[in-house]
């Protein structure tokens, strides 16, 4: 069985983030880039198919700022091959990655066959698009999104997922493969992989680099920014002070006042 | 003729199953990694004399301890007495008398005799009369009170009434020890003094780097070792912080899992889950590595090492709470345990009037290196800012290294992330490269030990002094211009790792006297100091679900217990951010503060 | 449908859920400036009855087909773009929730429309359309221009919960319901097999007029013995973030945000939640909203009505011991 896991790398959020000049974008040289969580959470998914399943796992990544750290570090975790795609403009939205992403796929003869694509769900930058389902379309399978389980049945032909609706309702889907999996969260919690394995792979694991296709063009209407700054949120709660016997008094009284009590 | 045939028989018999014991230890210990303990020969054999003829460290529990020497000594005299017997008794033809024939011998045995059974009711008394809460009866300690019993009496009164009968049972008696020693619980009798001699020459010596042990061949022979001399006196379990509050490590059991390890492959068993069934993680994970077993141990047993050997293949397997992994995931990416932004990591200076040098941009005498918590800390912020007016006030050229100061990473070595830490060492060791300084100097004890020990000095021979060392020089210097007196009772923690891995005691004191403090000490001080619970990278960990009460409530219950001390002064950041919580934890507010001994300096000067 | 506003009303549990209402109050909002329609889209089956609760829109289009009776996003985006083919809305507003995730972007590439997702507001800028979008989290703020090519219709709008208050999208008022038919291909590639209840819990949060939540802040398991305490001082019952919910310390049932309840009581007092927009999304129309955290830059403070900085195992007891004391006073008053 073949999984291929499509990773993106996302600004890096715990830095306060600085606005580019033209103040329509990042300051992409002021941001560190880290991997996007539920695209870690598809990885880790795939690694558990593959202890359970003995399924090959192939990292797919598009070239970012520190995205051979993260694919080293998804090869210390098992995975088999890691391969990175060269040659993009800093900055492309989701549509144009995902456009790359399935191309890339659908070219490259060493990745096909494959059997089920993770992705995952939502990335915080997601402006004009979702990844899982546009590749999903443009590669003609079918697709899923916020799943959080991944079984296959006897034949390994349909996967039965998870998927969360509202209200903590889960829904059970069968689902035939190949397909594409939004994954909103593994059955277990990324794994931690040493430093000490992160390095040995930088020493014995080779990136492999995929060329940025010729997209035929017409593919996506951009969105245009207009501005970006920081959000300013348009309330703040009124901060209480004090110690907490005295802010807890306070609060008694705003209780009192309506009538919670 | 006949009586040295039998002995012969007796003695090859005895030996041999002795030999054969022996053998297979030594078969097991050869296959495991090798370690170098073979060098400054001097020095180990001094420490042997005194550890193994004065045992000071089993004196520290005087009634036993001294018991316990009487003992050893009739034990080490009757074992020349039997030695020159045997060797008499199997060559009759050899003009020597046995060894009662000799006058001066004769004196020492009965003399040593009466002592050894004198010394074997008291301990005999002990364990069956008055026994403390701890100990546990066995069958292995009435067996080995009873040969002792048997090997002194049978030879007095054989020396004493003549009776040859006597003679055959001591000589028996003791070659039947010798062949079960190795058997037995006893086998520490043997192993002790090698285990002395071989022990470590340095505290806190983390072991070299290593993927880390889960089975008996992936572990050191010298940590193998400590299983085989452990005597199970437990000391350990009574020194240390986690066992006394409850948590689910024993050092002793620890040691005893080792000597069945060893054991097991000895009789051919395969010990394929050591790590995780036979020791648990919860026991692996709740070690603070204060060192506080080892320094009472009387036989120099490793339990640190063995427990970060393991920790290193639980951390191979990424088998750990989700705590520590956030905790480490943080470091590796940020350079601090908190997530915090590293970017932020000098904000804490914006709190003072003055500013601080940049010692990447400017050339400084002494670098500080600052830690995590002492930057990040909103609880350590204020004592950070303190050491820093002090240093100010004093007039020190100092500077920090900024936002490109990473954890020193000693509690990561500690907690089995090899890796990760040579990862902040570099990356330490690059902005060190690129700043200009002579001298290092830190508030946090844990970067102290690191820094001054395991990293290495690239300038040159580098010095690196905890701050309260600096104070009690620029003390003896006369360069600290105190303005008053502050008339205060005190009380101080020793942190661990200044204390028991640095031995500085002395100078924190010699501060706090300068200031006009009246130190009053806790029951448990210097190196029986109480660590806070929070060393060993468990300050990053999950509490586990059933435990009695945290060490640091228990210090913080000690410190209160002094009346007329309402401060408790520390030295370490850890130390004020556990205490600080345990205070609350106890509800003791009020009763006790704890002061960070920068702040009280600060005060001193005005 | 041609140049009108049209929203995509999603269904859940046999109600129109309460995301939808919020964009059917932005739609309006938009339409009315822009002098247009405001359409709704509903599909399902046998489901034409909920078309009813439709009315802040000016005309609803009801989609029926038995391969609509659950959402499955390749599906309903084939049955939209059918409708929105033959006469093209100027902009599609569709909830960003677990339920409709998808199907704004399979729209936007299968009808070579622009689609602008994490929308919290619309604006008409020299008569043309332009989102506020919150991104990265939450941190950044973007106005993302969706019709700078013209000629692209619908504009998609991906609509973030919490853009507008739902009851102003709830409006009592009959509209008129035309159907369309569509034609889906049964491939059967995804079927739902079954829905998974969460373990009926003794509480149901959504009835209870206090809520005590907890969050990463809490620290540990056993100091949620803290907050039941003064969840029962406060007759009200203790309901956790994902992050708690995820460790086990409280079951799926207590679990409030994106992928768990949408709570409105009275009160919400939020310990040690950093407020993500996932967790905000399912509490942000509670009457009062206390926060406790000890991180000043915490999300969770723009949008509880007060706010202590501190340590939330200092706050907690010294909270339930006062509510305690006031309540012995007010038993003697």
């Amino acid at each position: 069985m073949h999984v291929l896991v499509l990773l993106k790398m996302v600004p890096d959020v715990v830095e306060d983030l600085e606005i580019a000049s033209d103040r329509r974008a990042l300051d992409l040289d002021s941001l560190r880039m880290i991997l996007s969580e539920p695209d870690d959470h598809a990885l880790e998914q795939a690694l558990l198919l593959k202890e359970r399943l003995g399924a090959v796992v192939t990292v797919l990544a598009l070239d970012a700022p520190e995205v051979d750290d993260a694919l080293f570090t998804a090869a210390a975790k098992g995975a088999d091959r890691v391969i990175k795609i060269v040659g993009m403009d800093a900055g492309a939205t989701t549509r144009q990655a995902a456009r790359c992403f399935s191309q890339v796929i659908a070219d490259d003869t060493g990745i096909v066959p494959v059997d089920l694509i993770l992705t995952g769900v939502q990335a915080i930058d997601d402006l004009d698009g979702l990844v899982a389902p546009l590749v999903a379309d443009a590669l003609h399978m079918p697709f899923l999104g916020i799943i959080t389980g991944i079984t296959l049945d006897a034949s390994g032909t349909t996967a039965h997922v998870i998927k969360e609706f509202p209200g903590g309702v889960r829904g059970e889907f069968e689902i035939q493969l190949p397909a594409v999996l939004g994954i909103q969260a593994a059955e277990r919690p990324p794994r931690y992989v040493p430093v000490a394995k992160v390095r040995a792979a930088m020493k014995s694991v080779a990136i492999e680099c995929a060329q940025v296709p010729a997209l035929a063009d017409g593919g996506w209407p951009a969105v245009n920014v207009v501005e970006m700054k920081h959000n300013e949120p348009p309330a703040h709660a009124k901060m209480l002070d004090g110690t907490p016997d005295q802010v807890s008094d306070r609060v008694c009284g705003i209780l009192a006042e309506r009538a919670i009590f | 003729m006949r009586d040295a045939l039998y002995l012969w028989i007796l003695t090859v018999a005895a030996f041999g199953l002795f030999g054969r014991g022996v053998y297979r230890y030594l078969e097991v210990l050869a296959s495991a990694r090798p370690e170098s303990r073979f060098d400054r020969v001097g020095e180990r054999i001094k420490r042997l004399l005194v550890h193994v003829f004065g045992q000071p460290r089993l004196i520290e529990e005087p009634i036993i301890g001294f018991t316990h020497l009487a003992i050893f000594w009739a034990f080490v005299v009757f074992a020349t007495g039997f030695f020159w017997n045997l060797v008499r008794g199997l060559f009759p033809f050899l003009p020597i008398p046995f060894a009662d024939q000799v006058p001066f011998m004769r004196l020492a045995l009965e003399a040593f005799g009466v002592l050894g059974l004198l010394a074997l009711g008291v301990a005999a008394a002990r364990r069956y009369i008055f026994p403390p809460d701890r100990l546990e009866q066995s069958r292995d300690a009435a067996i080995i009170l009873s040969l002792i019993g048997i090997v002194l009496l049978s030879s007095l009164a054989g020396q004493w009434f003549g009776w040859r009968a006597m003679w055959w049972l001591h000589m028996i008696t003791v070659l039947g020890f010798l062949a079960y020693l190795p058997y037995s619980k006893h086998l520490h009798l043997l192993a002790a003094p090698f285990g002395v001699f071989f022990g470590s020459l340095r505290r806190g010596t983390v072991p070299a780097s290593s993927p880390g042990a889960s089975r008996r061949e992936e572990f050191t022979w010298r940590q193998l070792f400590s299983g085989l001399a452990c005597a199970e006196c437990g000391r350990c379990d009574r020194a240390c912080p986690s066992f006394q509050g409850g948590f689910p490590l024993s050092p002793k059991m620890l040691m005893h899992h080792m000597k069945e390890l060893v054991r097991g492959s000895a009789d051919g068993q395969v010990d394929t889950r050591f790590v995780g069934e036979v020791v648990k993680r919860e026991e692996i994970w709740a070690c603070t590595t204060c060192l506080a077993c080892m320094e009472r141990c009387p036989v120099m047993n490793e339990h640190v090492p063995v427990l970060i050997e393991m920790r290193r293949h639980l951390v191979g397997e990424g088998d750990m709470d989700k705590s520590l992994q956030e905790a480490l995931k943080n470091l590796n990416r940020y350079g601090n345990s908190l997530g915090a932004p590293p970017r932020a990591r000098a904000k804490w200076t914006q709190q003072l009037d003055f500013p601080i040098k940049d010692a990447r941009r400017e050339p400084v005498q002494y670098l500080w290196f600052v830690g995590d918590y002492a930057s990040y800390d909103p609880r350590v912020n204020s004592a950070t800012c303190a050491a820093a007016r002090v240093f100010h006030q004093a007039g020190l050229d100092f500077g920090i290294l900024g936002d490109s100061e990473q954890n020193s990473g000693n509690d990561v070595r500690l907690a089995g992330e090899e890796g990760l830490y040579e990862s902040l060492q570099e990356k330490n060791l690059r902005a060190f490269g690129k700043a200009h300084f002579q001298e290092i100097i830190t508030t946090d004890p844990h970067s102290f030990q690191v820094l001054k020990h395991e990293y290495p000095a690239t300038n040159g021979a580098r010095l690196v002094r905890h701050h309260t060392q600096l104070f009690s020089d620029l003390i003896l210097q006369d360069q600290l211009p105190l303005r008053r007196k502050l008339r205060m009772k005190v009380t101080y923690h020793d942190p661990c790792y200044l204390g028991r891995y640095n031995a500085i005691f002395n100078a924190p004191r010699r501060v706090l006297a300068a200031l006009g403090l009246e130190v009053i000490e806790m029951p448990r001080n210097r190196t029986y100091s109480v660590c806070c619970g929070g060393g060993g990278g468990r300050i990053w960990m999950e509490d586990p679900p059933v435990f009695r009460e945290r060490p640091a409530v228990s210090r913080i219950r000690e410190a209160a217990a002094l009346s007329n001390v309402q401060t408790l002064v520390v030295a370490c950041p850890k130390d004020l951010v556990m205490f600080k919580d345990a205070i609350k934890t106890a509800g003791l507010e009020g009763r006790l503060e704890v002061k960070e001994i920068s702040e009280l300096v600060v005060q001193a000067m005005g | 449908m041609t140049g009108t506003i049209c929203v995509l009303a999603e269904q859940w549990n046999g109600q129109i859920s309460e995301v939808t209402y919020e964009a059917l109050a932005l739609g309006r909002e938009v339409a009315g400036q822009l002098g247009v329609p405001l359409t709704a889209i509903l599909t399902g089956s046998h489901s034409r009855e909920l078309a009813a609760a439709l009315g802040a829109a000016d005309a609803v289009v009801y989609v029926d087909h038995p391969l609509l009776a659950e959402v499955i996003p390749q599906t309903c985006a084939d049955a939209l773009v059918q409708v929105l083919t033959g006469s093209r809305p100027r902009a599609l507003l569709v909830p960003l929730t677990n339920i409709s995730l998808g199907i704004g972007t399979l729209i936007g590439s299968r009808m070579g429309v622009p689609v602008v997702n994490f929308c919290t507001d619309i604006k008409v800028v020299d008569g043309k359309l332009a989102a506020r979008c919150v991104l990265y989290g939450g941190k950044i703020e973007a106005m993302a221009d969706a019709e700078a090519v013209p000629g692209l219709e619908p504009a998609v709008f991906g609509i973030w919960p919490g853009a507008r208050p739902s009851d102003r999208g709830r409006i009592a008022r009959p509209v008129p319901v035309t159907d369309a038919a569509v034609v889906l291909e049964g491939t059967r590639a995804i079927r739902l097999s079954k829905y998974i209840q969460p373990e009926a819990g003794d509480v149901d949060l959504t009835r209870q007029e206090v809520l005590v939540a907890v969050g990463r802040g809490i620290q540990d398991r056993a100091n949620l013995e803290m907050a039941e305490e003064l969840a029962k001082s406060l007759g009200g019952a203790v309901c956790g973030s994902r992050p708690v919910i995820d460790q086990g310390w409280l079951p799926l049932s207590r679990q409030v945000g994106k992928s768990g309840l949408t709570v409105k009581p009275k009160l919400y007092i939020a310990l040690g939640i950093s407020g993500a927009p996932e967790h905000v999304e399912g509490m942000k129309d509670s009457k009062l909203i206390i926060a406790v955290n000890s991180d000043p830059r915490a999300p969770i403070f723009n949008v509880a009505h007060y706010g202590i900085l501190g340590d939330v195992l200092e706050t907690l007891p010294a909270l339930t011991a006062a509510v305690e004391a006031r309540k012995t006073i007010a038993h003697h008053a």
